[in-house]
């Protein structure tokens, strides 16, 4: 069973086991596998007729031009949103934020809380801070919304509920609200719109997040497919938008070719059911709309990350999901083995920043390094460039170096200093090299037949008779003698 | 930025050939192989017996000191301006891509970047340099590629090892599934993460023996290695070998005679 994770950020993460009893569960196996595979095939088709690479270029572009300007653009931000109306918060960290929330709930004197799916609402733990405080807190997307009932986290940051299939969700409601067992989407969907359609009306607070924050117009974007993200933002008569302090561009202009990467490189849409642009709370004149919309903009360590330029690059994302969408790693072991809120490749360069290479001490080792991460990103976040830099980060020599990354030099031991020094002795001298390598060919029936984790799963390889040195030693002797 | 077109040189006279230290200690024959083809093609190849390793596993380690020392060692051995050829694509690209980044602002970095420029997967030199015709002198067969990551993201140069394989009459080359996924070698990461590792090769050993295939290539020896280790260990019929070794016996004239 897919355990529940809500990591106690103080100790590391435990991924090792996770990683053997995600790798031991063919089901979650087979869900992530047919899942990613055909998530794949979807994006590849959407993008079929496009010019994909000059439009990376051009996502990329955007990102990177929004963060040079971040400082400039979120006080833009600021401004046109409270012309417009919206009441702006700025958050330092999690708790803040959370804090934050929990205040404007009080004032007005609020019971029930819906919320739309946001993952930065997942990274500050708001539903257990709410309920904590006596809030009933109700999920309404879909995926959300069975994680929840199951009691667990999101799996995906687009799909949350992906690690499941229909009979296990068939029987998670079941249990839990009594609604028939049967094996069929569209009667779950239509058995949880029911169940939520009331909640809506009852709910006294929406909660979102936000896809992008445009600065000269102060609108708030949200993409999304079930309507749940509408009746959020619109019903409730208080509407607070959640988000990441990166996630502003310049303008409207902006927003166009991110949403065409957005929703291709996510779910292979041209572009999701419902794209909702917010940009101020009800008018007089207006019938519908929620009377208050604030913006609560949340630090938790970005600004530390915007300090070093090269992992800066961390904050282009736009959380599409593609780069787990791809990865071999990902979709073999599903989301919950990373025991965080971000999964996958941005969740192994995002977290370690986050928490710290202590806390994630196997995140920057889990990957082969293969580029399928780097490849489909669509706003070119060099991803496998990332994971190498917070390496050396994690077995920095000089621990009093200042480094945005905390924690680096954790992973440094004596004992691989001392086996990076014997390489790299043997690996300087070519004579001491012909040497050893001649006398390792020469003794290769010595050679263990066990080398730790490699012949768990394989043969310990074999080494040929003669190097290709030795070998093209003899050759130019015969050619030349 | 886009991927930048590739300019390939004309067809040299000399080539450098930097072999690799699995070629070198695992697959020499591979080495052999890629020589005998060049030479064929009329190209004289020079190898310097002072080399030793790119550097790789120190710098996928997080370990740029010793890797950077290391990869200085090499930077002397290839004076002239010859083109360097290497027979595996990991570590191709390792001195193509990532040797600029590991010597930027070092007094090395344009020593380095201008043997970057140089340095070629040999198979993809066969086939755009020195635009080899190969003729087939072999049984039929039935054969799988698996391109390794760096030679199809890092290098670009996923489409050379069909287009050799396409110029033997007697090959089928037969694809397996999810033919661009990771065989799950990654150096280190074969270690440190063994059971994620094993998982992703032992998928495409299955991919690789659905095909029915007699016998699977590629051109980069972490990847054979891992699974012909997988293949072996799993007692299973699926022979693995070195594109360039398979390349130059199939297409030696009067084999069989
Ligand atoms: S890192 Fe790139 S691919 Fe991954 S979620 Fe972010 S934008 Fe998407």
């Amino acid at each position: 069973m897919p355990q529940t994770l809500q990591q106690s950020h103080n100790s590391a993460i435990n991924f090792q086991p996770q990683v053997k009893s995600a790798l031991a569960n063919t089901q979650l196996r087979g869900n992530f596998d047919r899942a990613m595979t055909g998530l794949m095939h979807k994006r590849t088709m959407a993008f079929a007729d496009w010019d994909l690479e000059a439009l990376r270029d051009l996502g990329q572009a955007i990102r990177q031009q929004s963060l040079r300007q971040l400082p400039d653009l979120l006080e833009q931000l600021e401004r046109q949103c409270q012309a417009n109306g919206i009441q702006v918060h700025w958050a330092r960290d999690g708790d803040e934020a959370c804090q934050v929330v929990t205040e404007i709930c009080q004032q007005r004197q609020a019971k029930t809380v819906i919320k739309g799916k946001s993952m930065v609402t997942e990274e500050m733990e708001l539903n257990a801070h709410l309920e904590q405080r006596g809030y009933t807190v109700l999920e309404s997307d879909l995926g959300e919304y069975i994680v929840q009932m199951a009691k667990e986290t999101p799996s995906h940051i687009i799909m949350p509920a992906i690690h499941k299939n229909t009979a296990e969700i068939a029987e998670l409601m079941h249990t839990m609200t009594g609604v028939e067992q049967r094996e069929d989407a569209h009667y779950l969907t239509d058995q949880a719109r029911q169940q939520l359609r009331e909640k809506f009306m009852q709910a006294d607070v929406g909660i979102s997040g936000v896809n992008f924050a445009v600065a000269d117009s102060g609108t708030l974007c949200l993409v999304e497919n079930e309507g749940n993200g509408r009746l959020t933002t619109t019903t409730p008569p208080c509407h607070i938008a959640v988000t990441g302090i990166e996630k502003v561009v310049p303008s409207l202009t902006d927003v166009a070719p991110l949403l065409s990467l957005l929703t291709r490189s996510a779910t292979g849409q041209s572009i999701t059911t419902y794209v909702n642009m917010i940009s101020r709370p009800r008018q007089p004149d207006e019938k519908d709309g929620p009377e208050a919309v604030h913006l609560v903009l949340v630090d938790n360590g970005r600004s530390d990350i915007y300090q070093d330029e090269e992992l800066a690059e961390t904050l282009q994302c736009i959380r599409c999901g593609a780069c787990m969408n791809h990865c071999p790693v990902y979709t073999r072991i599903g989301g919950h083995a990373y025991g965080t809120t971000y999964p996958g490749p941005i969740g192994q360069v995002l977290m370690p920043q986050l928490l710290g290479l202590e806390q994630t001490p196997d995140f920057a080792s889990a990957s082969s390094l293969c580029g399928s991460c780097g490849e489909v990103c669509p706003v070119r976040i060099p991803l496998p460039s990332l994971l190498l830099r917070l390496r050396r980060e994690a077995v920095d020599g000089d621990r009093t170096r200042a480094s945005t990354v905390p924690g680096h030099g954790s992973k440094r031991s004596n004992l691989e200093s001392l086996i990076w020094a014997v390489w790299r002795l043997v690996h300087r001298r070519p004579g001491l090299y012909r040497l050893t390598t001649r006398l390792a060919s020469q003794l290769r029936a010595l050679s263990p037949k066990r080398l730790g984790g490699w012949t768990r799963y394989r043969s310990a390889p074999k080494l040929a008779k003669t190097t290709l040195h030795s070998a093209m030693n003899n050759r130019s002797k015969r050619q030349q003698p | 930025m886009s991927q930048p077109v590739i300019l390939y040189p004309n067809k040299p006279e000399k080539v450098y050939l930097f072999g690799t230290c699995l070629v070198d200690l695992f697959y020499p024959e591979a080495g052999l192989a890629g020589v005998d083809l060049l030479e064929r093609e009329g190209i004289e190849v020079i190898y310097p017996q002072d080399q030793t390793c790119c550097g790789q596993p120190a710098y996928t380690s997080g370990r740029s000191d010793e890797a950077r020392a290391v990869a200085k060692t090499q930077l002397d051995l290839f004076p002239e301006d010859w083109p360097v050829v290497v027979p595996s694509g990991s570590c191709a690209g390792m001195m193509r891509h990532q040797y600029p980044k590991l010597f930027e602002g070092t007094e090395d970095a344009d020593r380095a970047l201008k043997l970057a420029r140089r340095v070629w997967d040999l198979a993809d030199f066969l086939v755009n340099v020195c635009q080899i015709q190969l003729t087939d002198t072999g049984e039929p067969t039935t054969i799988a590629l698996h391109t390794s990551c760096s030679s199809r993201r890092e290098m670009g140069v996923a489409d050379s090892g069909p287009a050799l394989l396409r110029q033997l009459n007697n090959v089928t080359l037969v694809e397996p599934a999810k033919v661009a996924e990771c065989c799950g070698f990654g150096g280190s990461f074969a270690v440190r993460h063994a059971d994620i590792s094993g998982a992703m090769a032992t998928d495409k050993v299955a991919a690789l023996t659905q095909t029915g295939c007699d016998r699977f290539l590629s051109t980069d020896c972490g990847c054979l290695m891992n699974l012909a280790g997988v293949a072996k260990k799993q007692k299973m019929a699926l022979p693995g070998e070195h594109l360039l070794s398979f390349l130059w016996h199939r297409s030696q004239p009067n084999r069989e005679a």
